[in-house]
């Protein structure tokens, strides 16, 4: 239990994905200029991470491994993951079209998000069984969406903020990401991976 | 070599038929209205209603939260016929002439911008020359008027052709 818990504090804090990392920077900088829109995006992309995390585990174990062809796993990566963001598109707006309003747009960007191929591929590399991969899919997903959020909302006030001419605008937001990447830093203290 | 190629391609076959029984599974059925909507919208995305390109103008359409005349590249035309399908009254206030984008030849560098702006592919010309509006695929969205580095293309009402030219309207006498 205490293991698990570690891994989805580790992979949402200490490796944040967009601070530590630096994956899913596109999102990370585009769809940040509203809360709203902010989480939205951050809970799409749980969605789609998690699955992928865990299909990708499963193409890893069972299909990639018995045939001896892990070096094609970027690519079958790629073919999982956009078939896997079709299929949850088709099947959200059929099942709940309340959630399909929210997330609609924000799904077939996730495509080609690097956070959630990065994910999947750093975690094969660390040879967690498929539990521990769900919740190291969830723990990332979590982080990036916490750091969405928090971004949005500091960008939302730097929006009324006076900036210098000089820095207003895109300059003023990539500091402030660089900030908050150092502040992420202070999560390496804590005693997980 | 063989296993890879073979494992790559059953995989593809796998996903597309998954996904093609969703795509039957879990099809929605359509509004017919949005479809008719979206069939007199031009379709080419340009954004210039404020929303994110026709099917969401369509929406606004037909939830009541647009007018007819949301249009700028559709002008006055496709303003009557949006009114007639959403059963509304267009105001009477003409607009008048469509805008389309025109070149100044005299201070057109060449620079090749605006044609890369342009949704429908209506600017003529190869980097370093002279480029021309191909008035009949113009639809006057305006994208290209703010890449122009020397502002020489603007947007002017259109010059009246035999294709489109119009009687005009009966004036009082002395008014």
């Amino acid at each position: 239990m205490r293991d698990y818990l570690l891994i989805l504090l580790g992979a949402a804090l200490v490796n944040n994905a967009v601070l530590v990392r630096f994956l899913g920077l596109c999102p990370f900088m585009g769809v940040s200029n509203r809360v709203d829109a902010a989480l939205g995006m951050g809970m799409a992309t749980t969605f789609v991470l998690t699955l992928a995390v865990a299909v990708s585990w499963l193409l890893e174990h069972y299909v990639l491994a018995p045939l001896n062809i892990q070096f094609l796993r970027i690519l079958a990566f790629i073919l999982v993951i956009a078939a896997l963001v079709q299929f949850t598109e088709m099947f959200i707006r059929k099942a709940s079209p309340a959630l399909y309003q929210t997330l609609g747009i924000y799904l077939p960007l996730i495509t080609t998000n690097c956070a959630v191929f990065g994910i999947a591929l750093l975690n094969i590399q660390q040879q967690y069984d498929f539990i521990s991969s769900l919740l190291y899919g969830l723990g990332s997903a979590m982080g990036f969406t916490l750091v969405m959020a928090l971004f949005a909302g500091i960008r939302e006030r730097l929006a009324l903020a006076n900036v210098p001419a000089a820095f207003a605008g895109a300059p003023i937001a990539f500091i402030v990401a660089g900030l908050l990447a150092l502040a992420f830093m202070g999560f390496v203290g804590l005693p997980v991976r | 070599m063989i296993v890879a190629m073979a494992a790559l391609t059953s995989l593809g076959l796998f996903f597309g038929l998954l996904l093609s029984l969703a795509a039957r599974i879990f099809r929605v059925p359509v509004n017919a209205q949005r479809e008719e909507i979206m069939a007199l919208l031009p379709g080419v995305n340009c954004g210039q209603c404020g929303y994110p390109g026709c099917g969401g103008a369509a929406d606004a359409l037909i939830a009541g939260q647009a007018v007819p005349t949301l249009c700028p590249p559709g002008g006055s035309a496709l303003a009557r016929s949006l009114a007639t399908a959403l059963g509304q009254t267009l105001d009477s206030a003409e607009n008048g002439p469509p805008l389309l984008a025109e070149i100044d030849e005299g201070r057109c560098i060449g620079c090749a911008h605006c044609g890369k702006q342009c949704p429908t592919d209506a600017i003529i010309g190869a980097p370093k020359q002279i480029h021309s509006v191909f008035q009949e695929a113009c639809m006057g969205c305006g994208l290209c008027v703010d890449v122009c580095p020397t502002e020489c293309l603007q947007l002017r009402p259109q010059t009246p052709t035999l294709a489109h030219w119009l009687w005009p309207k009966p004036m009082l006498e002395g008014a």
